[in-house]
């Protein structure tokens, strides 16, 4: 079976726990305004590799995973192509390299429950703790994730809950309250990231001529970042 | 035999013969703890390092050289002694009368001391031009003796950086010896070897031997008066911690005193210093700061260690180096860490004295450390950006477990082995006259055999590797046949008198080659290979361009058909050198390291097929060409990790930069994960890395305001810099470089 792949970086280590090989996947059914990787969205685009070609590059680097690390497949949205992924994980852990998702959570069915039954750890973003910005800025409801998250906790997969900080949309501190309200509700997860929205991405949307829906939105200062983390 | 500075000692045969191993395996106490037990400066410490801050600034200001004494020729008991606050000094001793007060040593050569006096604006004094007037030097020798074709080899840069002109280096005497023995005792062992020399057939080899054991016990003896002129006694062991380092350091001074070496290599003394420590410590009369302080005033007269070069030289080995390397750490033979207390105070001197490029801290990395210091190094690396690693586990069952590194990455059994440095040749720009049938474009020399430009539309593979090789073969000849020279010509007239002292007489020698513009080479033969590559000719019908088109894998992505290509040009070049027998019957050594010569090696060369514009510089060392990695961090250090350390002996220098970003989120992740990376690198059988942390934006503010960073210290190859004192081009080529970062 074949995967289209975005592209590959051999050392990750900001995508779940310790070292990990990253495999965007290329495409994706949401358009978030923070998105930095407007150039995976895309479906009908990307390299083709098979599931064997990627775990055999992921073997080569087997000695840097240590303990902790292994493969994380992000994207896009690697749910889009969940047979694909689950073939690589199977794979993966038959070769015991542990493994990692990368998703918005927005989908949930049979195919996808296959794969997360081959998955170690799942990073899902809940992109804000309001449904009215999830519609307007993400294009689903935010339901669809919190599903996604009963159903991890109810199979047991451990999970690392994230969040971009947008300045003026989720920076406040009933947000992170919120956040921390629905960690305390499942105990699968085990960590919670936020991440400063970044603007680097500015120049691929340029190169796209896409227009950056958040150009207008400044970074996070490291002071507010540091606050908002001391409400977790 | 015993000696009451031995009190507390374990008894072995180091006490029988000269056996610095067998005396740190009796006693040494192995530490699997953290870093928690360490100590900040003193004040007196501190009140020290200030002065030296302030004179490093002077000499900043002086344009990087502070004075020069240009009416003495250094060696050990030329200079009176000198201080940096003699009252407060712990630990003395100093090269001249005053702290970086460079001498002058014309030994390796009248000329480069004369030129490197005039490009300060010093002049050398009439009385030592007069002197060397009817003196050969070393750098006098080897002219004479150097035929036509070394020369023009050596004039179009296809060899470079040969030690013909100043002190060829990267010998590592056993220092640690007159602490644990004394002199008297090494003077007494020296005679025993003499005499033996001649029981069998005494000719030529051995009455050179004879001649050189001789001047080995006259310089045991200058040994001696230099450390009674700063009022220290060392005919005798040393009794406590801080005699073993005043002793130590007494030895490296007076080799640095007498030798101007490219690289001027400590050994390994931390866990050597640490038996002497623990014993203070167990009597009462040491206490941890004490300990620490004893450290940080050895390693401030390290930094203050000098040697006067020309600017020429300095293009090749930039940020005026010693190369001091101490190597920490390792593994022992029976499977004990080497790691002692004292491995963290000597990397605790870089928060103690602040971050400084000497020594060349190296830990020799082996996955079976204890985690604890991995993780205080890894802290080091991305605090400091000051140390280097090299895998322990590769060499230990080369070299044993008392090893240490020369330079940047030559091994050697310290006492037991030394090296003949050669610097290195362009495989770069071999490629190009070979194209061009013994042409090469930069110098308009004819060099090499002499056949028709290769007459082809497009390049073809087998073709160019079957005219490469014929060329290969020609230099290497050429190239083992010019070190012989110069190591004949060195041994004769610049031989290292108190280095050699500290060996046991009969040494094994390496001699060691080396190559620059191997990843150059090897994305230029991927080109050949996998695209299509037209050369260009000029108006006299010489190959000077290439058009490339189309796509071919580089170095660097952890390709196989291209990284095999690098690891068989290495393989094609240690196999072509043994052909020729090495001077004095050393064993043929390669390695992959530039310094910062890529730079002026690139500006040498022309244009490549690989699509590097003529002049533009190389990788340093083992590294991809910068920005040519596609697949991040990890591939990029599986594509060095498969060039052979069978093959290359003297070492792969890799040099990594990474953006802190890009190692974790936060402090503990960091270290964590680049604790995982170095474990992971080493197992894939990789010799040596080089870590920077830090975001390249940093280094273009010190590039574009210098006197806002005087103390950033950058890894670049096989050695740390002050960044301020590389030349703009060089600081250039450092920017460039890849920054592995997070996306």
């Amino acid at each position: 079976m074949t995967g289209a792949v975005h592209s590959i970086q051999s050392l990750g280590a900001v995508d779940g726990p310790g070292v990990r090989f990253v495999v965007f996947m290329q495409g994706c059914n949401l358009r978030c305004g923070c998105c930095h990787n407007p150039d995976t969205w895309e479906m009908n685009s990307g390299a083709t590799y098979t599931a064997e070609d990627i775990v055999t590059r992921v073997k080569r680097y087997k000695e840097y995973f240590g303990k902790e690390g292994g493969i994380t497949i992000s994207g896009g949205e690697p749910l889009l192509q969940a047979d694909f992924v689950r073939e690589v994980f199977e794979l993966c852990h038959e070769n015991g390299i542990n493994t990692c998702l990368d998703t918005s959570g927005c989908i949930l069915n049979s195919r996808i429950k296959s794969l997360l039954s081959e998955t170690d750890r799942v990073l899902l973003d809940i992109k804000y703790t309001n449904d009215e910005l999830y519609r307007k800025y993400v294009g689903c409801n935010l339901s669809a994730p919190l599903e996604f998250l009963e159903y991890l906790n109810e199979q047991g997969i451990k999970t690392t809950i994230r969040q971009v900080i947008i300045p003026t949309l989720n920076d406040d501190k009933e947000n992170i309250l919120e956040l921390r309200n629905i960690a305390q509700r499942f105990s699968c997860i085990d960590k919670i990231e936020l991440l400063p929205f970044h603007k680097i991405c500015t120049e691929k949307y340029e190169k796209m001529m896409i227009e950056f829906p958040f150009a207008h939105i400044s970074e996070p200062t490291d002071e507010k970042m540091n606050e908002l983390r001391s409400y977790l | 035999m015993e000696h009451k500075n031995w009190y507390g000692f374990s008894k072995g045969v180091w006490m029988d013969e000269i056996n610095v191993r067998d005396f740190i395996q009796a006693n040494y106490t192995e530490y699997q703890g953290d870093g928690k037990f360490l100590e900040g400066p003193t004040p007196r410490t501190e009140a020290l390092m200030k002065k030296l801050n302030t004179l490093f600034t002077l000499e900043r200001q002086y344009g990087g050289v502070l004075d020069i004494d240009t009416a003495t020729v250094s060696s050990l008991t030329s200079y009176s002694p000198g201080y940096i606050d003699k009252e407060n000094e712990l630990i003395v001793g100093m090269q001249t009368n005053r702290p970086l007060k460079r001498g002058v040593n014309p030994f390796g050569g009248i000329r480069m001391a004369r030129q490197a006096c005039e490009a300060y604006g010093y002049k050398l004094s009439d009385k030592i031009e007069e002197e060397f007037r009817f003196r050969t030097t070393h750098n006098d020798g080897v002219f004479r003796a150097y035929t036509d074709e070394m020369r023009q080899a050596r004039k179009c840069h296809v060899i470079t950086g040969l030690p013909d002109a100043y002190g060829r280096g990267r010998i590592i005497g056993d220092y640690r010896r007159v602490a644990l023995y004394g002199v008297d005792r090494l003077i007494e062992e020296k005679k025993k070897d003499k005499k033996k020399l001649a029981e069998g057939a005494f000719a030529t080899e051995q009455i050179r031997q004879s001649e050189e054991i001789h001047q080995q016990i006259v310089f045991l003896g200058f040994l001696k008066e230099m450390a009674l002129m700063y009022g220290y006694d060392i005919s005798q062991p040393a009794g406590n911690a801080r005699e073993a380092i005043q002793w130590t350091y007494f030895a490296y001074l007076g080799a640095i005193k007498e030798q101007n070496g490219a690289a001027m290599s400590l050994g390994r003394v931390s866990t050597f210093f640490d038996i002497y420590i623990e014993r203070d410590i167990a009597n009462g009369i040491l206490t941890e700061k004490g300990a620490q302080e004893l450290m940080d005033d050895f390693v401030m007269k390290l930094r203050i260690a000098r040697h006067l070069r020309t600017p020429e030289y300095n293009e090749l080995f930039g940020g005026d180096p010693m190369w001091i390397t101490e190597a920490v750490g390792g593994i022992g033979e029976d499977g004990r860490t080497l790691v002692t207390k004292n491995c963290f105070r000597m990397l605790n001197t870089l928060y103690t004295l602040g971050c400084s490029p000497e020594p060349n801290l190296t830990v020799l990395w082996s996955t079976s450390l204890p985690r604890p210091f991995k993780e205080f190094c890894a802290k080091v690396s991305a605090d400091t950006d000051s140390i280097q690693y090299e895998n322990d586990d590769l060499m230990r069952p080369i070299y044993g477990d008392d090893y240490a590194i020369a330079c940047c990455v030559s091994a050697m059994k310290l006492g037991k082995q030394m090296q003949l440095f050669g610097a290195r040749c362009n495989l770069a720009k071999l490629l190009l006259i070979a194209l061009n049938g013994g042409y090469d474009t930069t110098s308009g020399l004819h060099i090499g055999p002499q056949m028709p430009v290769l007459n082809i539309e497009k390049l073809d593979y087998d073709i160019v590797m079957k005219r490469f090789d014929i060329y290969i073969k020609w230099l290497s000849h050429l190239y083992v046949n010019t070190m012989n020279v110069i190591h004949y010509m060195h041994d004769k007239y610049a031989c290292e008198k108190i280095q050699m002292a500290l060996h046991d007489s009969s040494v094994e020698r390496f001699m060691a080659f080396g190559i620059a513009g191997l990843s150059v080479v090897a994305d230029s033969l991927s080109a050949i290979k996998f695209a299509n590559v037209r050369p260009i000719k000029d108006e006299n019908g010489f190959i000077t361009d290439f058009e490339t088109i189309g796509e071919f894998p580089k170095y660097g992505n952890d390709d196989d058909r291209v990284d095999l290509i690098a690891k068989d040009m290495t393989h094609r070049m240690i196999t072509e050198l043994r052909k020729t027998p090495a001077y004095r019957n050393a064993v043929h050594t390669l390695s992959v390291l530039t310094i910062t010569s890529n730079v002026m090696y690139g500006k040498n060369t022309g244009a490549t097929p690989d699509g590097r514009p003529a002049g533009a510089p190389f990788a340093p060392g083992a590294n991809p060409m910068h920005n040519r990695e596609e697949n991040g961090a990890l591939a990029s250090l599986n594509s060095v990790a498969k060039i052979s350390y069978d093959d290359c002996r003297d070492g792969i220098s890799n040099t990594f930069s990474v953006t802190p970003d890009a190692l974790g989120r936060t402090e503990e992740e960091r270290i964590s994960n680049l604790v995982s990376i170095l474990d992971g690198y080493f197992t894939k059988k990789a010799h040596h890395i080089n870590i920077n942390v830090m975001n390249r934006e940093l280094l273009m503010k010190a590039y574009e305001n210098p006197e806002a960073y005087p103390n950033l210290t950058i890894r670049v190859s096989g050695y740390a810099v002050n960044f301020n004192k590389l030349s703009r081009e060089q600081q250039r080529e450092v920017i460039s470089r890849t920054f592995h970062k997070s996306i």
